[in-house]
């Protein structure tokens, strides 16, 4: 079992998709693809040279920059919905259509333009509410067990 | 986000369910990226066909609920108008007649003309390309457009000096409805001057030097405006078509400038326009050589499959090819399926091209790619391909291993079946 810290971490940030979601935090600084880059089926990346190839991002709260490569990225998204395979929450750091377009498709809460930078404070393993209504994320980070 | 009369009247339903959803998605996308209104487009380019198992059960409820689901991110099933403005198909899934050789079901090729057939009555116009350039749409400098792919959006505003984001099939859909889409990124005309400087140290020239060049820019700009500098060899549309597709999927690059070439840059300076170069790469023989070796996702030189044409090739390519396997025939263990709008075809076969390929034992596909409609020849371990494009995506798409190089060394290994292709 992981535990974690009882106080959290507060980031404030801009609301692009209202809504809340909280879940364990899957985190890179790398940018995603969304058509070639992740499978909508299973909810997986599959970009070859990316640092999150093979992991799943289903039910995550996933940060990560932004979007980038084919303009497949809105469909892709809005596909894993259908395939109720999406991330719980989408936090990103740089805003572009792709980016943005995806998020409102896959209707789960999403944010952006934080106040502290979230990649300092976010590691994968945390457990992390995001609250787009109040614009605000809370971070309970995970705590190492002894032994 | 500010709507005029008309507008809200749309978002209301005056005009029909169609056009309310369309702008109910424009505006919680143009709240998204933080837009402050919507700008008039009448040049539309989408995906709209249906043509993958993954959709055939939306379509079991009828083509509205699918342009209702994947092109509105409508809950509801709207009835589906005549389009409001000018909208095209980009690429499809399945080549309307090599379908066979793609190993497509009939029950699938049926529906993608069903399809067809309901959009054509709609008046999305089926150019099934990636390069809408290539086959009679061209935006003029300053128009204001609504585009998917990526490949044809980084084009559309660096060489051609139009305007549109990389819209998606969401989007372009409301927009093809309404003659809407936010007015934010490269629709304003700050957001359109360069942010990095690219000096060249090697004299790029040749296809594969410039989508080499690309892929190394997408790679350090990620999604910024390069400017290239010193190009010692005037580029032509068939290189910047592979470079641009190249910058786009290593990084996100939708827009670039060549003072002098490009549309909106006659000089450096204007390039950049109140711009300062935020760094400034190098690109050498090192850096090319580096890069080549990124693109290859290969070990085995036994090559099964060899893909060309992506971005869809012109007919100066075409005839390219069919020069390379005149009198020629390709491997009994390979294939290689050469890509051209079916408008270019036409021409081809015309020409005789098609013939000449046809008689060398491959394939002349139109209307898809193999990373599009995710089909190959069956059993393929290794492809090669002269699209940097396509040996980024296509090993992770159909997880095989990849070869790239010239068109050149790519036509010498579908003869021979082995992968001998290299750089000086």
């Amino acid at each position: 079992m992981t535990l974690q810290t009882a106080t959290p971490i507060i980031i404030k940030g801009r609301s692009v998709v209202a809504g809340k979601a909280s879940g364990e935090a899957l985190v890179t600084t790398e940018t995603i693809s969304g058509w070639g880059g992740i499978n909508e089926r299973e909810g997986t990346i599959i970009e070859r040279r990316h640092e999150l190839v093979g992991q799943s991002f289903a039910g995550k709260i996933l940060l990560f920059p932004g979007a980038k490569g084919s303009s497949g990225w809105s469909a892709f998204f809005h596909m894993t919905r259908l395939n109720k395979v999406s991330p719980a929450a989408m936090l990103f750091t740089r805003m572009t259509t792709k980016m943005a377009l995806g998020a409102v498709v896959t209707r789960v809460p999403a944010m952006t333009d934080f106040d502290q930078d979230p990649f300092e404070l976010i590691e994968s393993g945390d457990r992390v509410e995001v609250d787009a209504d109040a614009g605000e994320i809370r971070i309970f980070k995970k705590v190492k067990q002894p032994g | 986000m500010q709507l005029t009369d008309l507008e809200k009247a749309m978002l209301d339903g005056v005009n029909g369910r169609a056009k309310a959803a369309a702008m109910d998605l424009l505006v919680r996308y143009g709240e998204a990226v933080g837009a402050e209104r919507l700008v008039e487009t009448n040049n539309v380019a989408g995906a709209f066909n249906a043509s993958t198992p993954s959709v055939r059960h939306i379509v079991d409820k009828g083509f509205d609920a699918v342009y209702s689901e994947l092109n509105l991110d409508s809950d509801e099933i709207v009835e589906i108008p005549h389009m409001a403005v000018d909208t095209w198909q980009l690429i499809t899934g399945i080549d309307n007649d090599n379908w066979k050789i793609q190993g497509v079901d009939e029950s699938l090729i049926t529906m993608q003309r069903e399809s067809e057939a309901y959009l054509g009555e709609r008046s999305i116009n089926m150019c099934a390309t990636c390069t809408p350039y290539q086959v009679g749409n061209v935006p003029v400098k300053g128009e204001h457009c609504a585009w998917m792919e990526s490949s044809a959006v980084i084009y559309c505003n660096s060489v051609l000096g139009a305007r549109t984001n990389v819209e998606g099939k969401e989007s372009t859909g409301a927009a093809g409805l309404t003659g809407r889409i936010p007015y934010w990124g490269y629709h304003l005309p700050e957001n359109r001057f360069g942010t990095h400087q690219i000096e060249l140290d090697f004299p790029v020239h040749d296809m594969m030097d410039w989508g080499i060049l690309g892929y190394f820019i997408g790679e350090m700009v990620e999604e910024n405006r390069p400017v290239i500098n010193n190009v010692l060899h005037h580029p032509n549309m068939i290189k910047l078509k592979h470079f641009g597709a190249a910058a786009a999927s290593s990084g996100g690059v939708e827009m670039f400038h060549i003072p002098g070439i490009t549309a909106e840059a006659n000089s450096l300076a204007e390039a950049f326009g109140p711009n300062k170069p935020v760094e400034v790469f190098r690109f050498g023989q090192r850096e090319r050589l580096e890069t080549y070796q990124k693109l290859q996702s290969a070990t085995d030189r036994k090559v099964d499959f060899i893909m060309l044409g992506c971005p869809h090739n012109s007919i100066e390519q075409v005839a390219l090819i069919a020069e390379l396997l005149r009198g020629k025939t390709i491997h009994h263990d390979t294939e290689l399926w050469v890509h051209t709008p079916r408008a270019i075809k036409q021409v081809a076969e015309r020409n005789g091209y098609l013939k000449t390929i046809e008689q060398a034992g491959a394939v002349v596909m139109s209307d898809t790619c193999p990373a599009i409609s995710r089909r190959l020849p069956k059993g393929v371990r290794v492809i090669a391909t002269d699209s940097a494009k396509q040996a980024h995506y296509l090993p992770a798409i159909a997880n095989v291993q990849g070869w790239f190089g010239s068109v050149t060394d790519c036509v010498e290994a579908a003869i021979t079946g082995s992968w001998q292709g290299g750089m000086s």
